[in-house]
């Protein structure tokens, strides 16, 4: 314990528990950003349902299909475009 | 992963859970959590699609919309979890 504390450079008390806590601090950072994804998957189908469906039939036919897909890249190429004019905007000092 | 949380717990102190105990609990939560949304917004987005002036029950027809409503709606988040991935795999290989 003390040799592969000391070849790391950890300090020797408790490294296991350290090496614990790093890998779970790891592994949860991963299910974290999972969790982001999902959240703005149910946002975007949020928003884009109400833009795309009309009366809901018995199959997601195809142009409601492109519909939602050209509403998620629209959306997020909006959302780039805000940041960037509202970062110029900022950079010039406006109010 | 049983493994992996194994060699970690048995120099842990008795009381504290293994990393796959833990990691178990974090996704559980995560998917009830995930689960809890999409119902919510289905909910929301299916009652406004299928009921107009709210009755004393909920008739035949309105019941068969719900039900399609549903499909459909799993169906749009699947398309736009698609998008999302498509794009995000797109920026990254831009990077």
């Amino acid at each position: 314990m003390a040799d592969f504390s000391s070849s790391f450079d950890m300090p020797s008390a408790g490294s296991s528990e350290n090496a614990e806590a790093a890998e779970l601090q790891r592994l949860i950072a991963v299910e974290q950003q999972k969790a982001q994804f999902q959240a703005q998957v149910h946002n975007f189908t949020d928003v884009c349902w109400d833009k795309c469906m009309d009366k809901p039939s018995s199959k997601l036919d195809s142009r409601t299909e492109t519909c939602l897909v050209s509403c998620v890249e629209r959306f997020i190429d909006t959302t780039l475009t805000i940041t960037n004019r509202f970062t110029q905007m900022v950079q010039k000092g406006a109010h | 992963m049983d493994s992996f949380g194994s060699d970690f717990s048995s120099n842990s102190s008795s009381g504290k859970m293994d990393t796959g105990t833990i990691m178990e609990q974090v996704k559980v939560q995560i998917a009830v959590a995930n689960a809890q949304e999409l119902l919510q917004r289905m909910t929301d987005k299916c009652f406004k699609k299928c009921i107009g002036k709210p009755g004393s029950t909920l008739d035949n027809s309105e019941q068969k919309c719900i039900a399609m409503c549903m499909d459909r709606y799993m169906d749009a988040w699947n398309t736009v979890s698609r998008a999302y991935n498509s794009r995000l795999q797109r920026e990254r290989a831009r990077i």
